[in-house]
């Protein structure tokens, strides 16, 4: 396959954590411009195929193969994958005491500026910059001041996953479970500042639990990871039928398939 | 070990008391000196057998032989522009190895309700309050380096504050190192005035990479319901030895706010005595110690609530690399009958290799009952996880490591109330977190 359409593109990827099989065969090619859901049971591997991504030393790839843009991302370090334009906003954002979210966005914006080669912001010019980027969120300036997530609620820690998102401005970005933790209205704020940030030329993969953040961020293409294998894959209609019947179904379909081939 | 035919006992401390100067004009200073030479003669240099020096081993000490500093060294005031500080350029005392730099002095306070002076000045014109205060406070009997120190007495930084004066600049005292081989008794006392408000720098710096030998005693006299802020700043040459005594005493509802900050010197013992002689009085002892290569920092603190209703607040940390040690030992006395005692200690450790090093020692003695105290011990490396989310936005692992050290020293920088001194602080922190020495 030679598109260059083609930003990610997953063969038959294995991964264990702590000597656990975890993921066993993933395979999955996103394209630019391209939204898909990634959805599954409980400890399925939706995480642990994020973190494979973003380059986690905790989980090792045991087989297959991830390649980005072409290259082979699973040789790059985490912060090479980052700077390529890979972001993963964490299903459990880290708390940083002592460092201020301003200071610590201002320093990934910079570093990553200066790995392409464009102009660094100074604090001053960076605090114009970034106080429109959290109008995205609708996310008061307040935070800016405190410490990177420390003592943020739940909801405002995916929040500021998305204004991180909107400073680095990644080509694939892996929203593990933004909406959890979100209510009803910062689910549709946060929908709609992760909608600003799809362009023809990037692509998302949206790990959910639920369908309701999917009327907001339509999907192109909806997955289930059951098992640690993609064992489904539909349009945004499997979306709603899962919702409807839950994923045993998915499972049985797939054993069946399986036995038959 | 063998005596040899002299007053002292030890013949490496006998060595050193060679070069006392001679006695003063003052009597009673000339007493003092006298009782403390007799104690350096009966005292030996510490082992590790002394439970206060199980972890810090003062042996080092003994492989140089260090002379008294003979004439001062003249400096510019362009030599040391760069360790002024702006808030602080009103009122500041040099010393040049030990000797009283006037020219370099500034003393605008003392029209407004204080006294920056050095101690032979003050002698002559505040002899009263120097008797009552001067090495009343820092014990001499059982301290060996406290004693060589007072046996030197002869000058020194002096700070007065009056009475209900709330003297708002802080007041920076400056101890500069220019000569190897130098053993320098830097000497200060504060006497904070009833009522009275003031904030103190308090800067060890070298101006070469000299093996020298600083044996500093500082006296703190808070009146009730004054304030003291005492910023500490060590900053030795990387070959010095800085041992340091500081003593405490807090009257009525007194309060006293320390941040101890430890950079230099490759043996560094810091000895701080509070002791409440009255009831209410509020403390914050805080501290941070970064160093790496091959240097050891000693931080040994006595909080003595010996009267109720005190309060005290302590959160030391060290940030050790390479094959350095770090000793915190943080001794917190509950006399009988100080009720309503108030106290709460942490010690935080940050290990950034596998040969750093660190000894921590929480000591809460407690002789009243009604009394709330709480101490705890961390020690540990980074967090992985939180270097990974840093390096996931893009940090490089070294960077990302920085920030984190950084952050943790951060917490103690942020405190200092002299901005000017923060900003520096954190700098300096920024570029010592990145640079990482062979061992
Ligand atoms: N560091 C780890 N150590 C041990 N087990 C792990 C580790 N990380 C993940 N696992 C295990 O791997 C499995 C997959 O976890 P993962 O977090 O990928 O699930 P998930 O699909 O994201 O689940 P959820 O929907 O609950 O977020 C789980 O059984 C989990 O316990
Ligand atoms: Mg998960």
């Amino acid at each position: 396959m030679n598109n260059k359409n083609i930003l990610l593109e997953v063969r038959n990827l294995s991964a264990e954590v702590a000597g656990i099989e975890i993921l066993k065969g993933i395979n999955l090619v996103v394209k630019v411009g391209e939204v898909h859901a990634l959805m599954g049971p409980n400890g399925s591997g939706k995480s642990t195929f994020a973190k494979v991504l973003a380059g986690h030393i905790d989980y090792t790839v045991t087989g297959g193969e991830v390649l980005y843009q072409g290259k082979n991302l699973l040789e790059m370090a985490p912060e090479e994958r980052s700077r390529a334009g890979v972001f993963l906003a964490f299903q459990y954002p880290i708390e940083i005491p002592g460092v201020s979210n301003s200071a610590f966005l201002r320093l990934a914006y910079n570093t990553l500026q200066a790995a392409r080669g464009r102009e660094e912001l100074d604090p001053l010019e960076f605090d114009d910059f970034i106080r429109e980027k959290i109008k995205l969120v609708e996310m008061d300036p307040s935070f800016l001041d405190r410490s990177v997530n420390q003592g943020f609620s739940g909801g405002e820690k995916k929040r500021n996953e998305i204004v991180q998102m909107a400073v680095l401005e990644p080509k694939l970005a892996v929203l593990d479970e933004t909406d959890s933790g979100l209510d009803i209205d910062a689910l549709k704020v946060v929908a709609n500042g992760v909608n600003h940030l799809i362009r023809p030329d990037n692509a998302i993969i949206l790990v959910t639990h639920y369908q309701r953040l999917l009327n907001y961020i339509v999907p192109d293409y909806v997955h289930v990871i059951e098992g640690g294998q993609i064992v489904k894959t539909g349009g945004k209609e499997l979306a709603l039928e899962l919702e409807k019947r839950g994923y045993d179904w998915v499972r049985a379909e797939f054993d069946a398939a399986r036995a038959a081939a | 070990m063998e005596l040899v035919n002299t007053g002292a006992k030890d013949r490496y401390l006998e060595n050193l008391l060679r070069g006392q100067p001679p006695a003063g004009s003052h009597g009673w200073l000339n007493q003092i000196r006298a009782a403390a030479t007799e104690r350096a003669n009966a005292l030996t240099v510490p082992t590790t057998r002394d439970e206060e020096w199980r972890f810090t081993d003062p042996s080092p000490l003994l492989k140089f032989s260090f002379q008294p500093a003979r004439g001062a060294q003249r400096l510019a005031q362009a030599d040391i522009q760069r360790f002024v500080i702006p808030e602080a350029s009103s009122d500041r005392l040099v010393f040049i190895d030990g000797i009283y730099a006037a020219e370099l002095s500034t003393h605008c306070g003392n029209e407004h309700g204080i006294l920056v002076t050095s101690l032979a000045q003050g002698l002559s014109s505040h002899g009263e309050i120097l008797q009552q205060h001067l090495a009343r406070n820092a014990d001499f009997d059982n301290d060996v380096f406290c004693a060589l120190n007072t046996s030197f007495l002869r000058d020194g930084a002096l700070v007065i504050i009056n009475k209900n004066v709330a003297y708002p600049a802080p007041i920076h005292l400056l101890f500069i190192a220019t000569k190897p081989e130098t053993a320098v008794y830097p000497r200060s006392l504060v006497v904070a005035g009833p009522g009275s408000r003031c904030a103190l720098i308090e800067e060890y710096i070298s101006l070469a990479e000299n093996v020298y030998f600083n044996n500093a005693v500082t006296e703190v006299v808070v009146g009730e319901n004054a304030r003291v802020q005492h910023t500490k700043l060590q900053q030795e040459s990387r070959a010095a030895f800085h041992i340091a005594n500081c003593a405490v005493a807090l009257a009525r509802e007194a309060n006293y706010i320390s941040d101890t900050v430890t950079l230099g010197a490759r043996f560094s013992r810091h000895n701080l005595h509070v002791l409440q002689t009255a009831e209410g009085t509020h403390c914050v002892l805080d501290g941070l110690a970064l160093i790496s290569g091959r240097q050891l920092a000693d931080t040994h603190t006595y909080m003595d609530h010996a009267k109720p209703g005190g309060n005290s607040r302590q959160l030391h940390k060290c940030i050790v690399d390479d094959a350095a040690h770090a000793v915190f030992s943080g001794k917190v006395l509950v006399r009988e009958g100080a009720q309503l005692t108030d106290s709460a200690q942490s010690s935080r450790n940050l290990l950034l290799s596998d040969k750093a090093h660190v000894d921590t020692k929480p000591q809460l003695e407690i002789f009243a009952d009604d009394v709330k105290c709480a101490h705890g011990a961390t020690v540990g490396q980074l967090d992985a996880e939180e270097v990974f989310y840093l390096r996931s936005r893009g940090l490089d692992d070294q960077g990302a490591r920085s920030l984190l050290t950084y952050a943790f020293a951060a917490e103690i920088i942020d405190k200092i109330p002299v901005a000017s001194l923060a900003r520096q602080l954190r700098h300096t922190v920024m570029e010592k977190t990145q640079l990482r020495e062979s061992t």
